[in-house]
């Protein structure tokens, strides 16, 4: 393929920022409906790429590999496999839904906002592609400079306050992974001779366990505090809560599953055997964050903080079948971080439109609403139900596939996050009884209006999505077979630890 | 035909769609042509479906659809498939027969009501899940079905949301079946892990070879998936959820509380029957559950003064005769409860829902009395299912239940029979008592309400006389031969049918046996103490009704522990939703915020503001200072390097 395609999807929202900022600043429509076409053109652009990517093909496809600082074996080098494609589909797919989600809550800066929209969108599509360390570090940084202005500008009441602590989290953890980066790309060269960041070349080299655990405990660190999981994930809670709408939606849809993917596609092939040593830890950290965020989850007063704690809940599921290790729970674990981002994405964006109505989050401020937004208590349920992960809907299939991966390997970690599905159903309902439910006892939820057509707009395609992976998975599920085949069996088949004999190390039951 | 088993659950699911999407334009009138006709549709599918399978022979009774394959991931893969074997059938027809003439009884009591075509499309959503449940030809189609219910449940049980407590009791019922079905998501695992699949045509044929007798996988398996039976059917100690679900209309309760949805633990035992069968001690639970919650639920029910609360714990003691039958491996005969319960439960639940409709809204029976003049039709069915649940002979509720006993007390397990036996009579106690509260006696409510009173609209009455009319011939198709043989040998024909499916080929039921004299004792025993409770609760509601008073007077203590209903509900609120609470408010504010946000967060800022304080003072400005530093750390640098490499 000539035409540099991964490098169009990476890069033409920058070409969409000259177009946006060309639109005077007080013209607030215009810069909005240009940004929404921008969206949707790229959205549209990147569409082909579900086509474009052959499951039966090479690993990593629509590769793209120039030299950029030769010195230092530097690559511009992009690539995608089947996970891949799922998330940057994901993100394309949504960030026109944010712009529509944006249209009235941010009345300030207008323009600003929206430029950095689109360099975030170029930021987290650039980490997704990445193949080479150096341009995927960059990219890891760059995602983070615009979020931190959205949450820092166009956030809540205490918005200075969490910008900056999710900017020092992201930012040491971002750190840490520098140094674990030029560690291997040194050892890399003591072994070989030759300076590379190419990931295909560092996942063939071994390294020894000590080495490995290392590095894989520094990597895991900024992964971990990305993904988030227990016991780094207060940063999330703040920023979620102080996050404008569309910020809340991106950081929990897209962000949140860098952590995952960065397990996915990095931390844990290149270093295996160490994955394996740890593999009872990590999997306990996993448990205790889908138990504990739902537990936290079930007790908060205010929505977006629940649908936060909630996330933590989620994205443990995620964990604990990335580390499964066979391919039916790696198959769930990836297809939970795309309805993770659908349905918590729908809930953010959900809690936005009940703050455009009410401004406020606080559960008790509502009640009863299902009497006067019937279309909204339909969409509401619908999404509560696939976060609650209800068969039919995509969040089971997700939930189970994960659960019975990891039932195969450490059947006492897979029931103990079996009961996270009974703590599931309970927050949500409870909150959505007490915000759709009951009698309307606050007279100011007695006006509101239903669902406008814009809001319709960003929710139905979302709940098409969410019925479709439910009721026929299979195409996505087949997407991303062959990739996760390979990474299951690179970690199972890695040099320097036998696979037949499970490995024994103190592991917390 | 078996290319189109999909269109019986289809009927109902587009049945959701039109209503769902455009009742509302539609108008009432459309919708309560739709609602009901789409099961209606389902039943004459399923009618056909019933004739081809008939016309085939017993053992090739089978019809199999495979739609797509649903969840095909490594060596794990679901399929959206159906099935019909005489078991499934059964359950078909039941489902859509009864759930046709509830869907047509539910245009008359809905008649007004402000969400109309919510609520015709609810319905039909649960029929069809419950259809999923039914035909699903694997395990984890089951469930889908099996939670697709729950949510239906939900749904319905909450319908008239406005009303909090309303609201609350279908989220009970949700939150109390997730328990359930947790243990029902294990059993799958363990199922999945030990034959490699979910299909029931992989899995069950197997389950002799896989399974050791007795042994630890077909305990465990059995016991997870029965936690999910205890869940769904409402058994101890999950059986809380189904008083408290009566919040519902009136006709959900019949439909989903009594026929239908709450029966699934039972069909899914049986389905499982092959692995049951590997785990005797599991069984054995089963019909120790069974029998002790018939009990239990009969004592609460015999103090009860709601209609419908009267109606639901009845509802769990009669799940419970069914559990104790396939508890002790009489599989046919607790399906065939089942059956016959669906009958009859139903009548009175739609009898008790006309009585409310006559007495807008009244479900207090210290409020009525009197009513046979007014309500005719009512009355008569509900004397006729009120006769068959009670166990008079030749109803199909005696019938059926006499068929658990006699099966109870043959397999050696006379504890359970003398329950089961007891329950008879409670049984035949409270429900005579509702009975004669409601329709004889003098009326106590107000004038307003007594002249208010009128017999239902035909849409109501039509089912009720149809049901009516089942509960008193619907148990025949399965005379025990007990019964049977005396009257020219007709064998028992609805378990001849089940046979295929049950038969592990031992026993011989066609076949005609003698009939040992002890089961005429038992059956006369029986019918002997179903009299008896009619005749007290005659005594005590109509010849003297101050008695119930002077006993209630003498037993304060007993009477308050029934009527509060054992205080289960208070003690779980304090031993483990209270406690439960607590934990997570702790985890919030002592963990989250105390302990890693503010210790360990906070705690590391507080450190680097004070090193950096620390820092700063070398940052005297003296550049002198700082070229010694620098050199000094060059020094340092090359030193190590010479020295160390």
């Amino acid at each position: 393929m000539s035409v540099p395609y991964l490098t169009l999807i990476v890069f033409l929202p920058v070409l969409g920022m000259a177009l946006v900022a060309a639109v005077p600043g007080t013209r607030h429509d215009a810069i909005r409906r240009m940004t929404l076409a921008v969206t949707i053109a790229h959205f549209a652009l990147s569409l082909p790429l579900w086509w474009l990517y052959k499951s039966s093909g090479a690993p990593y496809q629509l590769v793209e590999r120039r030299p950029w600082i030769t010195a230092f074996g530097i690559d511009y080098h992009l690539g995608v496999d089947g996970v891949t494609v799922l998330l940057v589909l994901l993100t394309t797919f949504l960030m026109p839904l944010a712009v529509l989600a944006s249209w009235r809550y941010i009345d300030q800066h207008v323009k600003e906002y929206h430029l950095l929209m689109l360099l975030l969108t170029t930021g987290m599509l650039g980490v997704f592609v990445a193949l080479d360390l150096f341009v995927f570090y960059v990219f890891w940084e760059l995602m983070l400079v615009p979020m931190y202005f959205i949450i820092g500008i166009w956030g809540g009441e205490r918005r200075i306050y969490a910008a900056v602590k999710f900017f020092l989290y992201t930012f040491i953890g971002g750190l840490l992974m520098l140094v674990a980066i030029l560690v291997l790309y040194f050892y890399h060269y003591n072994l070989t001779g030759t300076y590379s960041y190419a990931l295909t070349d560092l996942l063939a080299i071994d390294v020894p366990l000590r080495i490995q655990l290392g590095l894989f405990l520094t990597f895991g660190l900024a992964f971990a505090i990305k993904v988030p999981m227990f016991p780094f994930h207060t940063w999330l809670p703040d920023a979620h809560v102080e996050a404008p709408t569309a910020g809340s939606v991106i950081l929990a849809a897209v962000l949140l599953k860098m952590g995952t993917y960065g397990f996915y596609r990095f931390a844990i092939p290149l270093f295996p055997d160490a994955a394996r040593v740890l593999l009872p830890w990590m999997a306990t950290l996993a448990v205790i964050g889908i138990l504990y965020g739902a537990m936290v989850a079930l007790v908060q007063p205010n929505i977006k903080k629940l649908v936060a704690y909630s996330s933590v809940s989620h994205l443990g599921f995620v964990m604990l079948g990335l580390f499964a290790f066979n391919v039916v729970g790696v198959q769930g674990s990836v297809i939970q971080m795309i309805n993770h981002g659908l349905s918590t994405g729908a809930l953010f964006f959900i809690c936005g439109m009940l703050y455009e109505r009410r401004h406020t989050y606080e559960i008790e401020s509502f009640g009863g609403l299902s009497s006067v937004m019937p279309v909204f208590a339909t969409i509401f349920m619908i999404v509560t139900l696939s976060s609650i992960g209800l068969p039919g809907l995509n969040g089971f299939v997700g939930e189970f596939l994960i659960l019975v991966g990891m039932f195969q390997t450490h059947p006492y970690m897979a029931g103990l996050a079996t009961v996270g599905v009974i703590l599931a159903a309970y927050y949500m309902l409870r909150m959505f009884g007490r915000v759709m439910f009951g009698p309307i006892d606050d007279e100011s939820n007695r006006g509101l209006p239903d669902l406008g057509r814009r809001e319709l707009a960003v929710l139905v395609p979302i709940v098409i999505v969410i019925v479709w992976i439910g009721v026929y998975p299979k195409p996505f599920l087949d997407r991303t077979a062959p990739s996760v085949e390979r990474f299951v069996e690179h970690v199972t088949d890695s040099g320097l630890l036998a696979v037949e004999e499970p490995i024994e190390v103190e592991a917390p039951r | 035909m078996e290319s189109l088993l999909w269109l019986i659950p289809a009927f109902p699911l587009a049945g959701v769609a039109i209503n769902g999407l455009f009742g509302r334009k539609l108008g009432d009138r459309v919708v309560s042509v739709i609602g009901p006709g789409a099961v209606g549709a389902a039943f004459a599918m399923a009618a056909a479906s019933f004739i081809a399978l008939r016309g085939l022979p017993p053992a090739e009774r089978l019809l199999q659809q495979t739609l797509y394959s649903w969840l095909p991931a490594g060596e794990f893969s679901a399929s959206i498939g159906f099935q019909l074997d005489p078991l499934s059938m059964t359950m078909v027809l039941v489902v859509t027969g009864v759930g046709f003439l509830i869907h047509l009884y539910s245009v008359g009591y809905m008649h007004g009501d402000g969400g109309y075509a919510r609520y015709f499309a609810y319905l039909n959503l649960f029929t069809f899940a419950m259809l999923l449940l039914v035909m699903a030809d694997n395990f984890l189609l089951l469930f889908v079905g099996w939670e697709g219910v729950g949510l239906c449940s939900y749904l319905l049980i909450g319908y008239w949301f406005e009303d909090q407590a309303k609201a609350d009791a279908g989220k009970k019922a949700f939150i109390v079946n997730r328990i359930g079905d947790f243990g029902f998501l294990l059993g799958i695992f363990l199922i999945f892990w030990t034959f490699g699949s979910v299909a029931f045509s992989d899995v069950l044929p197997e389950a002799a070879t896989r399974l050791t007798l007795g042994g630890d996988l077909a305990f465990w398996i059995c016991l997870f998936l029965f936690i999910g039976a205890v869940g769904k059917s409402a058994q101890i100690p999950l059986f809380v959820w189904l008083p408290d679900a009566m919040a519902g209309p009136t006709p959900v309760s019949a439909l989903i509380h009594a026929a239908t949805m709450v029966t699934a633990g039972v069909y899914m035992v049986a389905r499982a029957h092959a692995l049951y069968e590997m785990a005797p001690q599991v069984l054995a639970l089963v019909a120790g559950i069974g029998a002790a919650t018939a009990l239990f639920a009969a004592t609460i029910g015999i103090v009860q003064n709601d209609i419908k609360k009267v109606l639901a714990y009845s509802t769990i003691s009669q799940l419970g005769y069914m559990f104790l039958g396939v508890g002790v491996a009489a599989f046919s005969a607790g399906i065939f409860h089942l059956v016959t319960h669906a009958f009859f439960k139903a009548v009175l639940f739609l009898g008790a829902g006309s009585v409310i409709h006559a007495l807008h809204g009244e479900q207090d029976m210290r409020t009525m009395g009197g009513l046979k003049p007014k309500l005719p039709i009512t009355y008569w069915t509900m004397l006729a299912a009120t006769l068959a649940i009670a166990g008079v002979p030749p109803l199909a509720g005696f019938v059926s239940k006499d068929e658990i006993l006699w099966r109870t007390w043959d397999g050696g397990h006379s504890v359970l029979w003398v329950i089961g036996f007891i329950t008879a009579g409670l049984t035949a106690a409270y429900m005579f008592r509702l009975f004669f509260l409601t329709f004889h006696g003098s009326f106590r409510g107000t004038k307003e309400q007594w002249g208010h009173a009128h017999e239902s609209p035909w849409t109501m009455t039509v089912p009720l006389v149809i049901l009516g009319a089942l509960s008193v011939v619907g148990g025949w198709i399965g005379l025990p031969a007990a019964l049977g043989q005396p009257l020219g040998g007709i064998a028992n024909r609805f378990e001849g049918w089940l046979a295929p499916v049950f038969e592990a080929g031992e026993h011989a039921v066609h076949e005609p046996h003698a009939i040992p004299p002890i089961e005429y004792g038992l059956m006369t025993a029986s019918v002997a103490i179903a009299t008896l409770g009619i005749l007290v609760a005659y005594w005590a509601y109509l010849r003297s009704p101050d008695l119930p008073g002077r006993v209630v007077a003498r037993s304060r203590g007993v009477y308050t522990l029934l009527y509060g209903k054992y205080f289960v509900d208070e003690l779980y609120d304090f031993l483990i939703v209270r406690p439960f609470y607590a934990l997570s408010r702790f985890a919030w504010r002592v963990i989250d915020d105390g302990l890693i946000d503010g210790l360990g967060v906070g705690g590391t800022g507080a450190l680097v503001k004070r090193g950096s304080r620390i820092v700063s003072r070398w940052e005297t400005g003296y550049v002198q200072g700082y070229a010694v530093a620098f050199f000094g750390g060059v020094f340092a640098i090359l030193a190590y390097y010479y020295l160390f490499r």
